[in-house]
């Protein structure tokens, strides 16, 4: 495309999203979408639009998966490769659809019509193997349905034509149109209840800020991310900090391999979401609310969106929410572009703010100085939706489920070996063995509990509980049954957590790449004692180094299960009887150089005097 | 602002003031903290972990984290020492540095605390990655093969020569140095003079033309280990000053 | 009771190291008092004549003969020491790390600017060993007991290093002893 054809799309879109330096990102991902890439030239259009340095934009570009300086096709297949996906038979769908395509994953069709690349988790491990066909989510893959899939798509040139058929609920929605199931099991009396609209709102609007803050606060409501901060105590920080302009933000990022139960809230309870969001923003006096959803979630966007616009219409939104003079609230959407480790809130707050997704310093926090510097609250999308309900039938009603450290339900994604993989709102506390009763996976030989950055669980230890005095969960549960290979596991979560490094900090973006290495010499039977030592000395170090949480769990997979699975690892490695280095493989060092010369190795490896 | 209170630094009471970090607390004292991402004059970020210490047990970085009345941290342990020798070692091998050809060498950070944490050599193999040399600017040269991404850089330039020539590409491993230009440095504002070239640590960003004046020997860490300055200071202090 | 035995070698080095050894001067005589040498460039020995107490590795790997004398070295000596960067760190040579095979082929043999090879003939002879992939530390190929960094060592540094060593301690170098260059 010619240079003045760029700057004219550029100019149109930067048009819609103004000149603040913050809507970065929004004009980012439209320029991706419309030219297929963030090109050199369009790179230079958006700096001189928003007035900042073409380094930062190019930052940004280079930052996030979904967004690409190089050209991609029109459309875009995104395989999602994570462990449940690798399960269910990724790699013969990857085969399908590189075939169908001609060409292999990373790669572009000369016609510039597909790019074919892989993906982390896509939140869709109940209906795995998936992929992304631009925004359209395509499930339950295969062979066969990925050259049906290229065929329609040479066919019809349009992606959504794809759906042929619509998944329950709001799946069907005229503006969500998507064939993902809910895949609800088991909804519980919190989360999954209450029905009147408003009511939660009013009931809060009817008391002080410092009141709701105190019903949160009597509930015991913890983030139910998986860190499990309290709520009150986050939202009472931001109300105290100094400030006019305060900020809440809905973090509905879920990355975590194996989560998907946000998803499915905001399918089917965008309204409770959306409400919980508003009650945070009354309580601790924001004006302005963000929700942060995440890339692979766009074909829910114009639903949202039409949502809000109810909500405004209903006075639910906007000047004077439900009539409350003084409290003005309204909420934006804020798309993220492809990367895990904005759901880590100061990363998330970056990326609201149109920077690279890395994490900040803290001190200070969000609570005192947040997105644009102000006071900001980021809660995940089930937190909220407690919220909701606690306003609504009172905090007794959710400590009544529970424990005492974790009151209330839990949701959960259950996915793997189980015979009934989906979401299920479990009371907190539940053991680990009655999940499993309940969504079939009785035979499992390893769960794996709120996936890749927490905790690898054997049979031994079933009896544990799922809250946050044991398994602290966002919700994922991977299980994995008698057949599975643990080692390859942990390795497909380094795997995740290499792509995920933000690169920030030093122990996160090089020690994980130093540690799948090993890992994986050990998988491969190159193994000797010591690099086992090596590996659990690595792996603390990561931990105990790195800045943010995502880099203190990337050795987890490792760590975790060097200590519960160790004689897996142990039957993989021995020591070498003249004091070679098993890890060095000569044959596989020599394999390019006996290409390039035409002939296999001559020598005699002991023969040397 | 509240007044001085102390803390205290492997058994050391020293003085420091609210807001102030843990590393210029400790600095201002003569306990020299190593550091590669963090210089004087600019904004702290706690990029290469270097500067992990224990405070009040807590694992933090003390470029950044702010010191507290009472306050007390460990930054000598062998436990933290081993973690420094590794995260140097990290650096080492996720660059290609060949010290025996590199001007900086010397006068090098990332070689200084090498000398100085006793590393003979690397304990992790080299990652080699291929990464650019930019030799387009007239005056300054810049070798990717040696950049740790530190960013003293990046924030040079923009804090300090209110600039921004430099900047970051790229995620995770494949994060990588870049210019504020579609390709060579040539072509963005950068000057020979701007305090950005020689906020680098390593032999990234270099002036032309002004190798090996300083015969070996007579080099910074030939002479005494990195940080040795800061620690001279506070004999000098000690023996002259008052006592916290 | 006979004298502990020390052997040595260059793979992918420049023979500095072993200058360096040399460059210990007089101290020399004091050593060859009271060690024998064996496999050595020094001493021209090709074959190992018994059990050595020390071997010193000069250079990386770069090639399969590399490897099989660095094997050797192993299987022959209780303690090895990588001598010098390129033992240590792989050094000048892996340079070419950055580099494909049949590129630096080319550029050796075929493109280089001062190359005459009309015929762009790449030797390929089955005598001459394959090249690895990457060339790699000695402590990547076996297992290596001390290391010894410069590029060279300075002839003090190996001194301190083989003294320690014959009288049963373990090498410990003092802050100016270790150098990467």
């Amino acid at each position: 495309m010619a240079s003045e054809d760029i700057n004219r799309v550029v100019g149109e879109i930067g048009l819609r999203h103004g000149r603040e330096r913050w809507r970065l990102m929004d004009i980012v991902r439209d320029v991706q979408e419309r030219l297929g890439a963030v090109g050199p030239e369009a790179v230079d259009a958006i700096a001189g639009w928003l007035g900042i340095a073409r380094v930062e934009v190019e930052g940004v570009v280079g930052f996030y998966s979904f967004l690409s300086s190089g050209q991609r096709g029109r459309v875009v297949i995104r395989l999602c490769d994570d462990v449940i996906d690798r399960m269910a038979g990724y790699d013969a769908v990857r085969a399908a659809f590189e075939g169908a395509l001609g060409v292999k994953v990373g790669e572009t069709t000369p016609d510039g019509e597909f790019t074919l690349e892989r993906t982390a988790c896509i939140g869709m491990c109940d209906q795995a193997p998936a992929a992304l066909v631009n925004d359209v989510v395509v499930t339950n893959l295969s062979s066969d349905k990925a050259r049906v899939i290229v065929r329609m798509l040479r066919d019809q040139k349009d992606p959504s034509k794809l759906v042929h058929r619509f998944g329950d609920g709001n799946n069907s929605h005229p503006l969500v149109r998507s064939m993902v199931e809910n895949n609800l099991r088991k909804a519980g009396p919190i989360v999954f209840s209450g029905q009147t609209r408003g009511e939660a709102i009013r009931k809060a609007l009817a008391i002080s800020p410092a009141e709701v803050i105190r019903a949160i606060k009597t509930s015991r409501l913890r983030g139910r991310g998986g860190a499990g901060f309290p709520t009150g105590m986050k939202w009472e920080f931001a109300r105290a900090a100094a400030g006019d302009r305060k900020f809440v933000i809905c973090n509905a990022d879920e990355g975590e391999p194996g989560t998907f139960k946000d998803r499915v809230l905001l399918t089917e309870l965008p309204d409770r979401v959306f409400a919980g969001l508003t009650i945070a923003a009354y309580a601790v006096g924001a004006a302005e609310g963000i929700v942060y959803l995440r890339a692979e979630y766009a074909y829910l966007r114009r639903f949202l969106e039409q949502v809000l616009e109810k909500r405004r219409a209903d006075g639910l939104l906007g000047r004077s929410v439900c009539g409350k003079p003084g409290f003005d609230f309204d909420i934006r959407i804020q798309m993220g572009a492809g990367a895990y480790i904005c759901g880590e809130e100061t990363a998330l707050i970056n990326s609201c703010e149109g920077l690279r997704g890395e994490p900040r310093n803290r001190p200070p926090f969000p609570a005192q100085r947040g997105y644009l510097g102000c006071p900001t609250v980021v809660n995940n999308v089930e937190t909220l939706a407690c919220v909701t309900r606690i306003l609504e039938a009172g905090p007794a009603t959710f400590c009544e489920r529970g424990t005492h450290q974790s009151s209330g339900t839990k949701l959960l994604s259950i996915s793997g070996d189980c015979t009934l993989p989906g979401v299920y709102e479990v009371d907190m506390g539940i053991t680990l063995r009655e999940v499993l009763e309940l969504c079939g996976g009785e035979d499992a030989a390893a769960v794996q509990v709120g996936g890749p950055s927490r905790e690898m669980v054997g049979p031994a230890e079933f009896h544990r509980t799922i809250d946050y005095d044991d398994l602290a969960t966002g919700g994922a549960v991977l299980v994995f049954g008698p057949d599975r290979n643990i080692v390859e596991i942990v390795s497909a979560f380094m795997e995740f957590f290499v792509h995920e490094s933000c690169g920030f900090c030093t122990p996160c973006r090089v020690g994980t790449v130093l540690l799948k290495e090993k890992l994986d010499r050990v998988i491969a039977g190159r193994g000797e004692p010591k690099d086992l030592e090596d590996m659990l000395e690595l792996a603390e170090t990561i931990k105990q180094t790195s800045r943010c949480g995502l880099g203190q769990a990337s050795p987890n997979p490792v760590l975790m299960t060097l200590r519960s699975f160790r004689p897996v690892y142990d039957a993989l490695v021995k020591p070498d009887p003249h004091g070679y280095r098993r890890g060095f493989d000569l044959q596989a060092s020599l394999r390019e150089a006996e290409r390039v010369a035409g002939r296999g190795s001559q020598q005699h490896q002991e023969g040397v005097p | 602002m509240s007044d001085r209170f102390t803390i205290t630094v492997d058994g050391r009471e020293i003085p420091a003031a609210p807001g102030q970090t843990i590393l210029a607390a400790a600095q201002a004292s003569g306990i020299y903290i190593p550091r590669l991402c963090h210089m004087d004059g600019i904004e702290p970020v706690g990029a290469c972990r270097v500067c992990t210490v224990r405070a009040n047990g807590r694992v933090v970085a003390a470029c950044t984290q702010p010191a507290t009345a009472s306050m007390v941290v460990q930054s000598q342990t062998d436990e933290l020492v081993s973690w420094r020798r590794q995260l140097v070692e990290m650096l080492f091998v996720e660059g290609n540095h060949f010290c025996m050809f590199c001007e900086k060498s010397g006068s090098c950070e990332l070689q200084g605390l090498a000398y100085r944490l006793g590393i003979a050599a690397p304990r992790y193999e080299s990652i080699w990655p291929r990464r650019e040399v930019d030799a387009s600017h007239p005056d300054i040269i810049l070798d990717r093969n040696r950049c740790i991404l530190c960013g003293r850089c990046e924030r040079t330039s923009r804090d300090l020569d209110g600039k921004h020539v430099f900047g970051f590409v790229g995620r995770g491993i494949h994060k990588r140095l870049a210019v504020n230009a579609r390709a060579r440095l040539a072509d963005t504002g950068a000057d020979v003079t701007d305090l950005a070239i020689g906020a680098c640590p390593v032999g990234a960003i270099l002036r032309k033309n002004r190798a090996y004046r300083t015969p070996v020997g007579d080099r910074p860490f030939d002479r005494e280990p990195i940080g040795a300055p800061v620690e001279t200071r506070a004999e000098l202090t000690i023996n002259g000053g008052p006592a916290s | 009771m006979s004298k502990p035995r020390i052997a040595t070698c260059s793979l992918a080095g420049c023979f500095g190291c072993h200058m360096s050894v040399l460059d210990i001067d007089e101290r020399l005589l004091e050593l060859v008092d009271v060690v024998e040498f064996d496999k050595s460039p020094i001493t021209d020995i090709k074959k190992f004549d018994g059990r050595c107490r020390i071997g010193l590795i000069e250079g990386g790997c770069a090639n399969e003969e590399n490897v099989a004398v660095l094997r050797a070295f192993r299987r022959h000596c209780d303690i090895l020491v990588s001598l010098g960067d390129c033992a240590t760190m792989g050094g000048i040579p892996a340079l070419r790390n950055l580099v494909p095979i049949d590129e630096c082929f080319r550029e050796a043999y075929i493109d280089g600017p001062s190359t005459h090879n009309p015929a762009k003939i790449i030797p390929r002879d089955v005598e001459l060993p394959l090249l690895l992939d990457k060339v790699r530390p000695a402590h990547e190929i076996v297992r290596i007991d001390y290391l010894l960094p410069g590029c060279p060592p300075s002839a003090d540094a190996i001194w301190a290093a083989v003294t320690a060593l014959l009288s049963d301690k373990p090498i410990d170098l003092p802050y100016q002893l270790i150098k990467y260059d």
